[in-house]
């Protein structure tokens, strides 16, 4: 598994991915400036990692979804390749017409840093195959819009195709209610695209992978990509 | 012609006369002395740098005095006060960087902003040295929840913290928030940001070589924060609001770029002096740069990237725009430099150059418009002993004397959910305290935890002060706020090194004000050397005064102490049933300014309790040796609402409970439970090793008693009805977010 961190102006947790997937695989992997036109040669995993890009003064993500890099990702992702997009970099997603939908500002208005719950809703991915479905994990929120919308008709295909890759939930398993931390619609946290090769996500997975520090549930995630092989290569 | 009409403006300078001096917040013999230092009177750009330069905020005129005689010094101290920021040896060839600083003036003006901006502000103090970042505490102080501003000043505040911290990209692991009428006019800010950098590659502002480029990076100059350190050393009328204007504008998303930028080229070697634009922008930048290296400096103000058109010489140099930097850069290495800082999309200009004049030129569209002799811009600032008065000392209050007004077990649900001793999860959840995956222990226990890079090593870090024994006592407040700082680190494990203070104090013209001040510093000073916690950094702001009614007296302390491997620290929270409790430390029950006595008697009275450094010594690093060897499950300090409070929160924390006995039944059980005697902690250890812990502890010389035990779901204290531990977190949860929400009966908006 050979993984590719992109980096923004702006964009702040590109070490903490990078940790996570050096942990998981190995290597550490390199980082590229968002002013490349072309993904390191044999990039099988493109991750955008969390952050402020841009300082998200316009809507978040919209100027890093028209970078440079994101032509190369979108090609990458075209071919079947893996991108995993984190908080900003799922905003980013979106934005590069990755993704389906929009994150809005939490319902409450405010930014929000705890530890979450989520429920995993299916294992036959190349990012989830460490879990078991149904899986209670915990990881961390970080962010001020993670609100996701998406018109009735896009949810319901969401829903339909089985796309929802992670729901908010509490400590017991039990979904929505006070356990949504941003208002999302259906606890949405995280949906892959229509091939299951792109998932974009709110939580940071990357935050917990250790034992000392909160937990060691973000794991699974890395764990599964590491495991998958596959080669999208160009 | 048009162009030359605009020069004329440009060039076209007020008259100086006492009126305008007096605007400048320069008094007349300090006008007097300006014009004996320059022999002649100043240009209207000369006078705006004085009043920068003499202001109280940069030149510590009234504290500098008092301030020399504070401990500084250790083997381990690398840097001392006087740079950006103190610098500490942590081993292993690894430095500590750390400094507090106020902003508390303009956080009153606009809260989200002055907040902002304060954060922006100490973590560039800290990444100018060299270090990246890793951590920011802050201490918060705020007016009575019944007064009308408050709410919107904590909501801000708090806003402005996360909007810059989280978007920067740096965990806010820690704080200080509490109440008090006295701060209802006079809000306190004070942001403290901690960053590591190698003890080889720390860089300095002290310009060397004549002839070097001076360079200007970062944002462009606009007409924000003109004045803005003035503003900070006056105190406030009802005309301050009018003030909005001299507030400056954050943004976090420069800042980063500027971390970044800077972090590059200072890795390639192309830095030789480096100085961050704070208070007083590029007048106080550049006079430091030159004076700490015996150059002069001159600048050519065409060259400077300006906002906005038609900014004159005066405008420039007062500008406190934020996130800029000067630097004096190795000539040979310029290209490179700036190719780095176009890569991350910053202004790059050389502004200037160093000269062997010793003079501090100012040039504008090809005029002279400051010539002014450097040195003594700092130097000679002028240096007051202004006249002080100790506090009378109050009466140590009788703990027999105090009957309880409510039961023992309705005072402990009420203190867990008052607004000072309440849970301040709804703040710190909008802090990222999770970024960079390295947060040991979170918000909410007696320090935060920092893992550094991939450990074991780490840091400890807390901000502290109790501004109600201040006031009663300066000196024992004084020493009160450095120790109970040395204590809170000392509860995870950690060793204390070193400290950065931050004096938030009224009007030093007044008598009893001054006293204040002298006091809390000489309380200060005897606490560090007693606990070889010597002070690195600091900041002093002082005029936290409004229609002639000052703050409590708050010396905010930060510290910061090293963990040998973070796996080894401890908790407050009981770690399982069947614990041993112990109590370790004197108690004597004292009431005396207790949250207790105040909150729940409604009695702000009495000496505070006295701090005996030696026992806290003693005490702490007893403490310390036990978690280091493991020994210990949980620990946490006696403070705030002494025992019953300690164990409450111990219990909160955990969701386990606990039963207590009263194991010294000369004390009277109010005081026992309520009392806050100092130096003492609660650690709890497993029963197979409760007989070895207290005989560690007395072999030391320590006091210790088993009290208790862990376990089961209420918490049982002598004198008093079980309290259920749920009931005390739905109490001790619930207060902040009704507040903020405007529910209940603290609203202190409408009728009013």
């Amino acid at each position: 598994m050979n993984a590719a961190v992109l980096l923004f102006p702006g964009i702040n947790r590109e070490n903490d991915v990078a940790r996570a997937l050096q942990q998981a695989t190995g290597k550490r992997p390199p980082i590229v400036w968002h002013a490349e036109h072309d993904l390191p040669k044999g990039t099988d995993l493109v991750v955008v990692p969390g952050g402020f890009s841009y300082g998200d003064y316009l809507r978040c993500g919209a100027i890093a979804g028209r970078a440079n890099i994101m032509d190369a990702v979108r090609a990458h992702a075209a071919r079947g390749g893996l991108v995993l997009g984190i908080c900003n970099g799922f905003q980013i997603l979106c934005e590069s017409g990755l993704l389906p939908g929009v994150l809005m500002r939490n319902a409450n208005l405010k930014f929000v840093c705890r530890e979450q719950h989520l429920r995993v809703e299916r294992t036959d991915t190349p990012f989830a195959g460490k879990y078991a479905k149904g899986q209670v994990i915990k990881v961390c929120i970080a962010h001020g819009e993670g609100n996701y919308i998406a018109d009735a008709e896009t949810l319901k295909r969401l829903e339909g195709e089985g796309r929802v890759a992670f729901r908010y939930c509490d400590e017991a398993g039990k979904v929505g209610g006070a356990a949504n931390p941003n208002g999302s619609l259906n606890d949405i946290a995280g949906i892959y695209s229509e091939k299951l090769n792109v998932l974009g996500m709110m939580p940071h997975p990357e935050n917990l992978i250790d034992a000392l520090i909160g937990g060691i549930d973000g794991r699974g995630l890395f764990d599964s990509l590491a495991g998958f092989s596959a080669s999208f290569a160009a | 012609m048009p162009t030359n009409y605009g020069r004329d403006l440009l060039h076209k300078e007020p008259a100086i006369t006492d009126a305008l001096v007096a605007e400048h917040g320069l008094k007349p013999d300090e006008y007097q002395r300006i014009l004996a230092l320059i022999g002649r009177v100043p240009t209207f750009t000369e006078l705006g740098i004085f009043s920068a330069m003499w202001n109280e905020h940069c030149s510590y005129k009234s504290s500098r005095l008092h301030l020399r005689g504070l401990p500084t010094k250790a083997p381990w101290v690398i840097q001392g006060p006087g740079e950006n920021a103190g610098v500490i040896d942590i081993g292993d060839g690894d430095a500590c960087i750390f400094k507090m600083e106020s902003h508390n003036h303009p956080s009153f003006i606009e809260p989200y902003q002055g907040a902002a901006t304060g954060v922006g502000g100490i973590l560039r103090d800290v990444f100018t040295m060299g270090a990246r970042p890793v951590a920011c505490l802050n201490l918060l102080r705020f007016g009575s929840p019944d007064h009308p501003r408050t709410r919107h000043l904590l909501e801000g505040v708090v806003a402005g913290i996360g909007g810059y911290g989280n978007s920067f990209g740096v965990p806010t692991v820690g704080g200080s928030v509490n109440f008090d009428a006295r701060y209802d006019g006079n809000i306190l800010v004070n942001a403290m940001a901690v960053g590591i950098a190698r003890t080889n590659e720390i860089f300095y502002a002290k310009a060397t070589g004549v002839g070097r480029p001076i360079v200007y990076l970062g944002s462009k100059t606009g007409r924000d924060g003109i004045h803005g350190a003035t503003m900070a050393s006056a105190e406030f009328d009802d005309k301050s609001d009018e003030k909005r204007p001299t507030v400056q504008v954050g943004d976090p998303f420069s800042e980063k770029l500027l971390l970044e930028a800077s972090l590059e080229i200072m890795a390639n070697g192309c830095v030789i002096a480096i100085q961050d634009m704070g208070a007083a922008g590029l007048t106080s930048s550049a006079v430091e740069m030159g004076a700490k290296g015996d150059l002069g400096i001159e600048l050519d103000l065409d060259m400077v990237p300006c906002r906005e058109t038609g900014m004159t010489a005066y405008e420039m140099m007062l500008s406190e725009s934020q996130e800029r930097m000067l630097m004096v850069l190795d000539p040979e290495k310029e290209e490179q430099a700036e190719a780095i800082f176009r890569k991350w999309g910053l202004d790059f200009a050389i502004i200037g150059k160093t000269t062997d004049t010793l003079r501090f030129v100012v040039k504008h569209q090809g005029v002279v418009k400051a010539d002014l002799p450097i040195k003594e811009l700092g130097d000679q600032a002028p240096l007051y002993d202004r006249p002080h008065v100790a506090s009378p000392k109050l009466p140590v209050i009788d703990a027999a004397s105090v009957p309880p007004p409510v039961p023992h077990g309705q005072a402990l649900l009420n203190l867990v959910g008052s607004p000072d001793q309440c849970s301040k999860r709804w703040v710190w959840e909008q802090y990222d305290h999770l970024i960079l995956g390295n947060t040991v222990r979170q918000p909410g226990g007696d320090a935060a935890v920092i893992r550094l890079g991939d450990g074991p090593k780490g840091l400890a870090l807390c901000t502290d002060v109790t501004q109600r024994y201040c006031e009663a006592d300066p000196v024992e407040g004084g020493r009160q706020a450095v120790a109970e700082a040395w204590r809170n680190l000392t509860a995870t494990g950690a060793l204390p090194r070193a400290l950065t203070d931050n004096l938030n104090f009224g009007n030093p013209e007044r008598p009893e004000i001054m006293g204040q001040l002298v006091g809390c510093i000489k309380g200060i000073g005897e606490a560090a050397l007693a606990l070889d916690f010597p002070i690195v950094s600091g900041n002093v702001s002082l005029y936290n005064e409004t229609q002639g009614r000052g703050i409590l007296p708050t010396p905010s302390i930060g510290g910061v102490g090293v963990v040998a491997d973070v796996a080894r620290t401890v908790g407050i929270g009981f770690r399982s049933a069947d614990e041993a409790i112990v109590l370790v430390g004197e108690t004597t029950g004292w009431l005396g300014q207790s949250i207790y006595l105040r909150d729940v008697c409604g009695r702000a009275e009495g000496a505070p309790p006295p701090v005996d450094l030696d026992a806290e010594r003693r005490n702490g690093d007893a403490v310390r040796s036990l978690i280091v060897q493991d020994l210990v499950k949980a620990c946490h300090d006696l403070s705030d609402g002494g025992l019953a409070l300690a164990l409450a929160e111990m219990a909160m924390a955990s969701g386990i409970g606990a039963t207590v006995a009263q194991a010294d039944s000369q004390i009277p059980v109010t005081g026992w439970l309520f009392g806050e005697d100092q130096g003492r902690y609660l650690v709890t250890c497993s029963e197979a090793n409760v007989a070895h812990v207290v005989s560690f502890l007395r072999a030391q010389g320590v006091a210790a008693v088993l009290i208790g035990r862990t376990g089961g779901d209420v918490l049982a204290l002598p004198d008093m009805q079980p309290v259920p531990v749920a009931d005390l977190k739905r109490a001790h949860e619930a207060w902040l977010p009704a507040y903020v929400a405007g529910d209940g009966k603290s609203d202190g908006e409408g009728g009013r």
